[in-house]
């Protein structure tokens, strides 16, 4: 058993846990993924890459749901995720179990981020090679949130956040065109930001759609589709508007 | 026997330290089982050693204004009372109250660590906990020492986001949600008093008045307290001998004597 106390996640001479390193790394080669939050909804989206030809996609769900008013997707590696997120949804059972009422989104997250810092402080583990976006509503106040965890084991409340791949260019997207939207205007600022480093189309994209009233709704095809439509309609009315002046002067 | 540390721990596992890389429960807390042929009556037998006679009376109940407390405060070991001034409501934190019926250290202790727990609880989630949860928490620490010989009979009462909250837990680990409960060997009487003049609006000096005459009725010359919560926390409101509240209640008024008795001169 001594063999195994070593930790594997030590420190380097200039401060750096390089393992966590090279887990957000991992991260970074996950797939696209965002998350928006309004006044009164949240939207997760998520790069599908093409499944294959005989895989039933149907089975592929990428944004999950972790408890009736809490969803989480993440970028990284899916085994690991697939840990983390049945502590995460056993967890929330027993939040209600013991104190009757349901996990805020801020205490799952915090146990969530909680689980991957143990991860890099233990003998004989490798760090979770994944970090989550998590968003949900509070059980009370009704108050929407979005959060993001890290290999490393850090969390923070985001407006709208981007991790996995390309994320910073979605980040960029988002920090110059983000403002407080509500109900079909939130899944249209998701959407644009995801369309920005991933192809057009519905069977590229998945989204979730989060409420107070009906939680959490998977948008299909068809709908995200028609989404993407408008929003191409509403850029090239953009595009028109700008070349229409110069062409009067 | 492990005792219950959790309430120091940072996520707070409720039934011990355990390794939680490897699962997400802990076990119950547990110690080596003597060698005998029935343990079953080995543990009944135990527990009627250790069980003192629960002689108290506590009582809430729940009202417009909010939950009215009461309890009197005798300590008796057996057949002695050792203690007249016993505070048998204690204090969890500052909008919430718990009663001691049963064995007092395990009540004082118990009821400490759950103010231990609540206020991580509120540390950790910036919010106080619900009573709802601070009973939960309770319950399931006595459910795991079910058996080792735990009394504790108690009334979590206390105001949160939802209003006033009201349970009874005990040490065999029994939870319930009510409006008025009476614990300890004086109770029955308790009740009969209580229920008799339980209406729900009333303000906080007739609840107040109907608590007293309830403990007063069941614990006969006994000292009584009683506390009131309402949404601000609580506030003790009197601390009365019950000795003095029967001469309150039944003035002693002089009866006029039939016939005097003259002593006759002589005779």
């Amino acid at each position: 058993m001594a063999r195994y106390d070593r930790a594997i996640t030590v420190f380097s001479p200039d401060g750096h846990l390089f393992q966590v390193e090279y887990a957000l790394e991992a991260v970074r080669k996950g797939n696209a993924a965002v998350g928006v939050r309004g006044t009164d909804t949240v939207v997760l989206g998520v790069e599908k890459k093409s499944t294959a030809k005989l895989q039933d996609s149907r089975m592929v769900r990428k944004i999950v749901n972790l408890d009736d008013h809490i969803a989480l997707a993440c970028a990284g590696l899916k085994a690991d995720a697939r840990v983390l997120i049945n502590r995460a949804r056993i967890e929330c059972q027993s939040h209600r179990l013991t104190v009757e009422d349901p996990v805020t989104v801020e205490y799952i997250t915090r146990y969530i981020a909680g689980l991957q810092q143990k991860y890099t402080q233990s003998g004989g583990v490798r760090p979770f090679g994944l970090s989550t976006l998590i968003v949900g509503f509070d059980p009370y106040t009704g108050v929407p949130s979005l959060y993001q965890t890290d290999p490393s084991g850090t969390f923070s409340a985001w407006k709208a956040n981007a991790t996995g791949r390309n994320s910073n260019s979605m980040r960029e997207f988002l920090e110059k065109n983000y403002k407080e939207t509500f109900g079909q205007e939130t899944v249209k600022l998701a959407i644009r930001a995801l369309l920005e480093v991933v192809e057009s189309g519905g069977k590229n994209i998945e989204i979730a759609v989060m409420t107070k009233e009906h939680g959490l709704r998977q948008l299909d095809e068809a709908d995200i589709d028609v989404i993407v439509a408008e929003i191409e309609a509403e850029k090239a009315a953009a595009e028109a508007a700008k070349k229409a002046p110069s062409r009067e002067t | 026997m492990k005792l219950d540390t959790s309430g120091l721990e940072s996520i707070s596992p409720l039934f011990g330290a355990n390794s939680e890389l490897l699962g997400g429960f802990s076990t119950a807390p547990s110690f080596e089982l003597p060698s005998s042929t029935d343990f079953d009556g080995f543990q009944k037998e135990a527990i009627q050693m250790v069980k003192p006679a629960k002689g108290t009376t506590t009582l809430a109940f729940i009202f417009k204004e909010g939950v009215m407390v009461a309890a009197d405060s005798r300590a008796s070991m057996g057949g002695y009372i050792s203690s007249q001034s016993v505070k048998k409501i204690i204090e969890i934190n500052p909008y919430m109250l718990g009663t001691m019926a049963g064995g007092a250290a395990d009540c004082q202790f118990w009821h400490r660590n759950l103010g231990i727990k609540c206020r991580l609880h509120e540390l950790a989630n910036k919010r106080r906990i619900s009573v709802t949860g601070a009973s939960k928490l309770l319950a399931n620490i006595l459910y795991s020492y079910r058996g080792m010989g735990l009394s504790v009979g108690t009334m979590i009462a206390g105001w949160d986001e939802t209003g006033p909250g009201l349970y009874y837990v005990d040490s065999e680990g029994g939870r319930l949600k009510g409006m008025r409960f009476s614990v300890g060997s004086g109770s029955p009487y308790a009740y009969g008093v209580l229920d008799n003049g339980y209406k729900y609006d009333m303000s906080v000096e007739e609840a107040a008045e109907l608590a007293r005459r309830s403990i007063y009725h069941a614990t006969f010359r006994d000292g009584a307290s009683v506390y009131y919560v309402g949404p601000n926390g609580w506030k003790k409101l009197s601390g009365d001998d019950v000795g003095e509240l029967h001469y309150k209640y039944y003035p002693v008024v002089p009866s006029t004597v039939e016939q005097e008795m003259v002593e006759v001169a002589g005779a």
